[in-house]
């Protein structure tokens, strides 16, 4: 098993953001989450990734067989769990090509820089290298740059777990089939997982998640097949979907 | 060779020997020595010391001047160098009796009880001029290291570009190892003829019992440039520089970027003074400062524009590490004249979590991603500066705060 949450709490100043959230992703899986805004589906991503402002009160992480709970941002992220933010900051003085190096586990101002390894990671998502590689890092970038900077500096951690918090947000058409398509040959080829969480089937036609769980008020009130459930949200709405059904607890 | 004409110089400095400086502690230099033992070769341990300021001994293709205390070991020029001199200054004044002209001219003798000092005790110092139309961008490099403890060095140095030529100087001044607290007053005087620049990068490393009190002026003519770069990493007792550029010709440009990073209990107070004197000339200013420790940073910035169609602009950007530590951003703007065009911004604050928690979330621990935010929020790229010392300056940066604030309050370690 890749991951499994149980019965996660989350607050942050007090407020409960997370009420019980069960999840279960295995092996080379990939799982979508949905639901409406403020449902609780970027908490849970951030929570994951261990950002400290978000405080579990109950309940266990368990990533690869260890208890990762209260562990601290970079100690999950080198144990092989990524997070593709919804909004990354802009960082001025820090170049594109150093941050993946970093991401990479080269220090680019210490040692003798491989140029070849942070082409390569930037050419998986068609940006190219001599244009992006000392650009800084999300400065003046479009949606759809910045989200391909977030896989760039992904792929370059080699990660076991991606988590993708709207990938697909503020991207035209074309970038959604070159993140859809590099996430896609990057999960096969390294039997990755990933958490795609998204307000839209488009990225899910290319990533192919098996289950798809839709959150609510704060916990997962919904599972299903990619077959099942897409079909019923297109035609019905969270609000009326999530009505007629009985939460999966 | 008389050095009469030097007199009145003597006789103004005596008089301004108390004289207290506006800015910065009033040091006490009766502890400093000023006598040092002739010194030939450059030690080992000086010549990688030079290195942390940028100076390159092996670096044979442009000039190089080296004082180790009071002696000049080396000042050269690469053969294939033209139109450039390169020497030591009391070789210059023999040489040439018309740098009288030149000497105290950018600043004044009686400026401070420091100028003074300097006049009164001086200890050699470089020249370099280029001549008329020609362009040397390969950057000369000039050394003042002190090795001896207890040290007072006071260098005079004299840099003219005549007209059309451009010149680009990289000055590296430190302290040995031997030398704990030592002292140091370096003159520096800038003629920057018309249509002439100079790219002047200034590294500083001292010790943490060094007292520092550079004294700079630079006189830049019609269409002349003159930029200055400034770049202090490593802690120090007590700094205190406010340099002043005059901008006497049409269209002159002065530019001053600083990058400090501030430490342990260093007190530093930096500043320019840019005097827009005449029709369309322009200066700016851009202070970028961390500090951290017990750190206290002033950073004074005075643009005054007397004449029309003139521009100045002072930035000041800060980012505080540790609730110790201290920034002070004192911006001043001067319109003497209904068209000039002056502005100042300065921003100070903490180190922003969600870009820290962002790099950690690439697997970065906690310190080594605050020493890349420092190292980006300070990154030079500085004008003039060629790309291995950039690199140079950027590694340092990266380096300088690694273990400095482990256990500093970084939430989610």
């Amino acid at each position: 098993m890749m991951l499994e949450v149980q019965d996660l709490h989350v607050s942050v100043e007090r407020k409960e953001l997370l009420r019980g959230v069960n999840l279960v992703v295995d092996e080379g899986e990939v799982v979508a989450i949905m639901g409406h805004n403020a449902s609780g589906k970027t908490t849970l991503a951030l929570t994951l990734a261990g950002f400290p402002q978000y405080n579990i009160t109950r309940g266990r992480i368990i990533f690869r067989g260890e208890d990762i709970t209260f562990k601290a941002i970079h100690e999950r992220a080198k144990a092989g769990l990524a997070i593709a933010f919804q909004s990354p900051p802009a960082i001025r003085g820090i170049k594109l090509g150093d941050m993946i190096a970093l991401a990479g586990g080269v220090n680019p101002w210490t040692y003798k820089l491989d140029t070849g390894f942070v082409e390569g990671v930037l050419r998986k998502v068609n940006l190219e290298p001599s244009l992006y590689r000392d650009r800084e890092l999300n400065v003046g970038f479009s949606g759809g740059e910045r989200k391909r900077s977030e896989l760039a500096q992904i792929f370059a951690m080699k990660p076991k777990l991606i988590i993708l918090d709207e990938i697909d947000s503020g991207v035209d058409i074309d970038s959604l089939r070159i993140l859809g398509g590099s996430l896609r040959e990057y999960i096969e080829a390294n039997r990755c997982s990933a958490i795609v969480i998204t307000h839209h089937r488009h990225i899910l036609q290319y990533l192919k998640p098996k289950k798809v769980h839709i959150m609510s008020n704060g916990k997962i009130v919904l599972s299903g097949t990619y077959e099942e459930l897409i079909p019923k949200i297109e035609s019905l709405g969270y609000e009326a979907l999530i009505k007629g059904a009985s939460p999966n607890e | 060779m008389s050095e009469s004409w030097r007199e009145k110089f003597k006789m103004k400095a005596m008089e301004a020997l108390t004289k207290r400086a506006p800015f910065g502690n009033d040091i006490d230099l009766s502890g400093f020595i000023g006598q040092a033992i002739s010194r030939g070769t450059i030690p080992e341990d000086a010549a990688n010391k030079a290195l942390e300021v940028g100076i390159e001994l092996t670096d044979k293709k442009s000039g190089i001047y080296f004082q180790l205390d009071h002696s000049v070991v080396l000042s050269q020029l690469a053969s294939k160098i033209k139109g450039l001199e390169l020497m030591p200054i009391d070789d210059a004044l023999s040489r040439y009796e018309w740098l009288r002209q030149y000497y105290w001219k950018a600043l004044s003798v009686e400026q401070d009880k420091y100028t003074a000092t300097a006049e009164l005790n001086r200890t050699k110092g470089y020249f370099i001029r280029a001549l008329a139309n020609e362009k040397v961008t390969q950057p000369v490099q000039a050394c003042l290291f002190i090795d001896s403890e207890g040290l007072l060095q006071a260098p005079h140095n004299i840099i003219i570009a005549e007209e059309g030529s451009e010149i680009n100087i990289v000055t590296g001044c430190t302290v040995g190892n031997r030398a704990k607290r030592a002292a140091h007053l370096g003159i520096t005087e800038f003629y920057v003829k018309k249509n002439a620049k100079v790219i002047f990068t200034m590294i500083h490393s001292w010790g943490e019992e060094t007292y520092v009190r550079p004294r700079t002026g630079a006189i830049v003519e019609e269409g002349g440039v003159f930029i200055s770069n400034y770049v202090l990493i490593k802690p120090v007792r007590d700094i205190q520089s406010y340099p002043t550029a005059y901008l006497l010709g049409k269209g002159a440009k002065a530019k001053f970027n600083s990058i400090i990073y501030a430490s342990k209990d260093s007190l530093i107070d930096l500043g320019n003074r840019i005097i827009l004197m005449e029709e369309g000339s322009s200066g700016e200013s851009v202070f970028k400062v961390v500090a951290t420790g017990t750190a206290r940073v002033y950073n004074r910035g005075q643009i005054i524009g007397q004449s029309r169609d003139t521009k100045g602009h002072l930035e000041c950007r800060g980012m505080i590490l540790c609730p110790t530590a201290s920034v002070i951003a004192i911006p001043e703007l001067i319109a003497e004249h209904s068209d000039t065009e002056l502005s100042h911004e300065a921003a100070i604050g903490k180190l922003q979590e969600e870009q820290l928690h962002y790099i950690m979330s690439r697997g970065i621990p906690p310190d080594e991603a605050i020493s890349i935010l420092v190292k980006g929020f300070l990154d030079p790229g500085l004008p003039g500066l060629p790309e291995s010392l950039q690199a140079e300056i950027r590694k340092r940066l990266f380096m300088v705060e690694r273990g400095l604030v482990k256990g500093s309050e970084v939430k989610g370690e």
